[in-house]
């Protein structure tokens, strides 16, 4: 059992979930994420961390409104308990002084790209952050991340953010303006991590991405995460989170994390029917 | 690999015939004398029929009466020199167990079985006595036909647990020793039983959220209803059995770490935590599972009882199960419950050298499994939304026996053939688990990326430090796993007695 400390939600659809979970708090590092289950008959997810608190015991993860785990996670309040809460797994992500390192978030990521900004920078790279949000009203993090970046730049499709590049537009333009690029790093939906991919390909850019593929076990045990990078099977939970944008097989990514599409709208309006007032 | 038969030690030696010679089993040899015991015939196992239980997941088999028990029990000779007690892997005194359940103990006979077996329920439902316990009966080798052990051993185990009457042994003072326990599987539960009992303050890490390892999340609820397993837990809790789940050795705390906590000695029992695949294409395709995704989705995650839980696993029209070994057998069986039309073995040899349990592929057959032999998949074809439709397979025919002494398979050259299937299987094996071994600054390997032991002690190079099971076997069975564990509790109780204290 683990309780809840705090859950809020950021900006429609995206939520802050922080838990009382020391042990993972003590050994988290940048780019590893927990599972978790939201009730006995839940499922177990994976959800990136997003920030922790080593004294506080306690982690923090962002999370999109999805299916009907992320619906009853919305529904918890401080106090509250979730039966599962394991971590932190994954392999962290490589920090050291590599340059100037871009990095994307989007959506769930504008958190989970949080405490990388924050190492990189304590590691002395220069730090360039873009910030993608449809809307301005979708905005979060804005400061936190200002205080571990050198740069924070929004990319929107929004005129009240003065701004109507997509992520990819965003970094084709910071590529042409800095002198020497030598990581990217996106974090986000799929469809954002792959169209990251693909800029800086011909750039020539090394570019991690933090893959959040289905999951059960989270431990190498099930497979059900396996993704083909460089031609090989390989297993997000414990091969990654991180791999190469340029190596992955990206359709096969798509297609995997679509698998259970009609059977989450079945759970999630089986849900509502059985369990909303 | 180890001896699967084990020598006995001239200690137990005298237990046992110290039990032979007691007045009681004196009588009840002369009572009946051995040709009357052979005139008895084998108890069948009631079994619920095929097309009944082939649509649910409730226990196929429904264990003996008490009066089929000591029915049973009477074929047994009650021996001078019991070969059973050398076929198993954790030495329980069989005849003493036996002949208290012909007196109509039965409560007797569990305590009896539960000075050797902290889990008898358990092994009495998914342990090959037929190839170990009742292959060495001397009932069997001149009738033809074992002493049903197994069968008697789950009668008396869950004769205990259905008379509310579980009894806790007396335990010795606290030696204020701590033991960490890496994982809840068969080995780590035995492992933490032998050592509770010894009066140590035992801990066990559990990464899953339920305990029981391959128990709860590989072994069907038909063949192991989770109630048991949970019964047995609950038995090492009462013996003062720490359980810590949700907490992944290696990622939420290293050895090392908790080594500073204060646990002097430790037991890895982490497993088999690697799934194997062919490498073949398609297998990542939508609808392609490894046995142990789809079965910890059925039986941990209760996928067979959504949406009321909210873990989804596909139905299928026609599932294919690569494999012939038991956990192939089981994911082929569920198939068939979560309503396949058809359900199909492919196995690359043939029927003689499938590893399964006879028990098992009979079940199977009865529940209107196929088997194709002599057949592998060589490809998986998929529709454009990725999702699995088709596979090709290769006919094969068998060679020369290869080093596990089973006849070779060999392709048959232009034997491919394409058929329909919505939903694959693989249950060809799996790796140990590397979270440990990545994890533990130090521990020696071997080559299969599994942990090294002395196997007479279950010692690896690091001092204190234990292991046993699928992370040093690559995948046996469960009681080898919990054979290993008495083994290493009982090392673990010397080092720790041995030891001065920190």
């Amino acid at each position: 059992m683990a309780k809840i400390l705090d859950r809020r939600r950021l900006v429609p659809n995206l939520h802050l979930i922080e838990v009382h979970a020391p042990e993972v708090a003590k050994k988290c590092r940048p780019g590893q994420f927990v599972i978790l289950m939201a009730d006995e008959r839940g499922e177990r997810i994976p959800l990136s961390i997003a920030d922790w608190n080593p004294k506080k015991g306690s982690v923090t993860s962002v999370f999109l409104l999805v299916g009907t785990s992320t619906h009853k996670l919305s529904l918890l309040e401080p106090g509250d308990e979730i039966p599962v809460y394991v971590g932190p797994l994954g392999r962290p992500s490589e920090i050291e002084n590599f340059g100037t390192v871009l990095l994307a978030g989007g959506c769930f990521g504008i958190g989970a790209i949080y405490p990388l900004a924050r190492a990189l920078k304590k590691a002395g790279n220069r730090v360039l952050t873009i910030i993608d949000v449809k809307a301005n009203y979708l905005l979060y993090w804005e400061d936190k991340l200002r205080a571990v970046s050198d740069q924070v730049f929004v990319s929107a499709r929004d005129f009240a953010l003065d701004s109507t590049d997509y992520v990819p537009a965003k970094i084709e333009e910071i590529a042409k303006s800095e002198p020497k690029i030598d990581r990217v790093v996106a974090i986000g939906c799929t469809y954002l991590m792959f169209r990251c991919s693909e800029a800086t390909r011909p750039l020539g850019i090394k570019t991690i991405v933090s893959l959040n593929p289905i999951m059960v076990d989270g431990t190498g045990m099930c497979g059900a995460c396996r993704c083909t990078s460089g031609g090989q099977t390989k297993f997000a939970c414990v091969d990654g989170p991180d791999f190469d944008g340029h190596q992955l097989d990206w359709g096969e990514l798509f297609q995997r994390r679509k698998s259970y599409f009609d059977d989450e709208i079945r759970s999630l309006c089986f849900w509502e029917r059985t369990s909303l007032p | 690999m180890a001896e699967e038969k084990k020598e006995i030690s001239p200690e137990q030696k005298a237990v046992l015939k110290a039990e032979f010679d007691k007045d009681w089993r004196k009588e009840l040899r002369k009572a009946l004398p051995l040709k009357e015991r052979m005139k008895f015939g084998r108890q069948k196992m009631p079994e619920r029929p095929p097309e009944v239980r082939n649509r649910d997941f409730l226990e196929v088999n429904q264990g003996l009466d008490a009066e089929a028990a000591v029915a049973e029990a009477r074929r047994c000779w009650d021996c001078v020199n019991p070969q059973c007690v050398t076929g198993c892997p954790v030495g329980i005194d069989i005849p003493s167990f036996v002949k208290l359940i012909e007196q109509g103990k039965f409560l007797e006979a569990a305590w009896k079985l539960k000075e050797t077996n902290s889990l008898p329920a358990i092994c009495g439902r998914v342990c090959p006595q037929e190839t170990q316990c009742e292959e060495l009966c001397n009932v069997k080798k001149s009738t033809g036909v074992p002493v049903a052990i197994g069968n008697l051993e789950r009668f008396a185990a869950d004769f205990e647990r259905g008379a509310g009457n579980i009894v806790i042994p007396p335990l010795p003072p606290a030696t204020g020793r701590k033991v960490a326990i890496i994982g809840a599987g068969p080995a780590g539960l035995t492992v933490a039983g032998d050592l509770a009992k010894q009066g140590h303050s035992v801990t066990i890490f559990e990464a899953l959220h339920i305990s029981g390892g391959v128990l709860v999340y590989g072994i069907p609820e038909f063949r192991l209803p989770k109630a048991i397993l949970k019964a047995e837990v609950n038995y090492l809790r009462k013996l003062g059995v720490e359980i810590r789940t949700s907490f992944v050795v290696g990622k939420t705390a290293t050895i090392d770490d908790l080594r500073q906590e204060g646990y002097e000695a430790f037991f890895i029992g982490s497993g088999a935590g690697l799934p194997n695949f062919m490498k073949i294409p398609g297998e990542n395709l939508v609808g392609v599972y490894s046995a142990n995704e789809y079965l910890t989705r059925v039986n941990l995650m209760k996928a067979y009882d959504f949406p009321n839980y909210d873990t989804p696993v596909f139905p299928a029209k026609c599932a294919a199960v690569i494999g012939g070994g038991n956990v192939a057998m089981d994911s082929v069986r569920t198939s068939k419950r979560l309503g396949a039309d058809r359900s199909i073995i492919i196995y690359r040899r043939s029927r003689h050298e499938m590893p399964a349990r006879i028990e098992e592929i009979h079940h199977a057959e009865e529940e209107g499994i196929e088997f194709h032999f002599l057949t592998t998949p060589i490809r998986y074809i998929g529709d454009d939304k990725g999702h699995l439709r088709a596979m090709e397979c290769l006919r094969m025919e068998l060679g020369e026996p290869d080093a596990s002494g089973r006849r070779r398979p060999v392709p048959v050259p232009g034997s491919e053939f394409t058929t329909e299937v919505d939903l694959v299987v693989v249950a060809i094996g799996q790796s140990p688990n590397p979270l440990i071994p990545q994890t533990t600054s130090g521990l020696k390997m071997g080559k299969w990326g599994n942990i090294d032991v002395d196997w007479k002690t279950m010692a690896t190079n690091l001092e204190g430090v234990y292991a046993g099971g699928d992370i040093i076997r690559g995948g046996a069975t469960v009681i080898l796993a919990m054979g290993d564990g008495r083994v290493a509790a009982a090392e673990i109780d010397k080092y720790l007695r041995a030891k001065p204290r920190a």
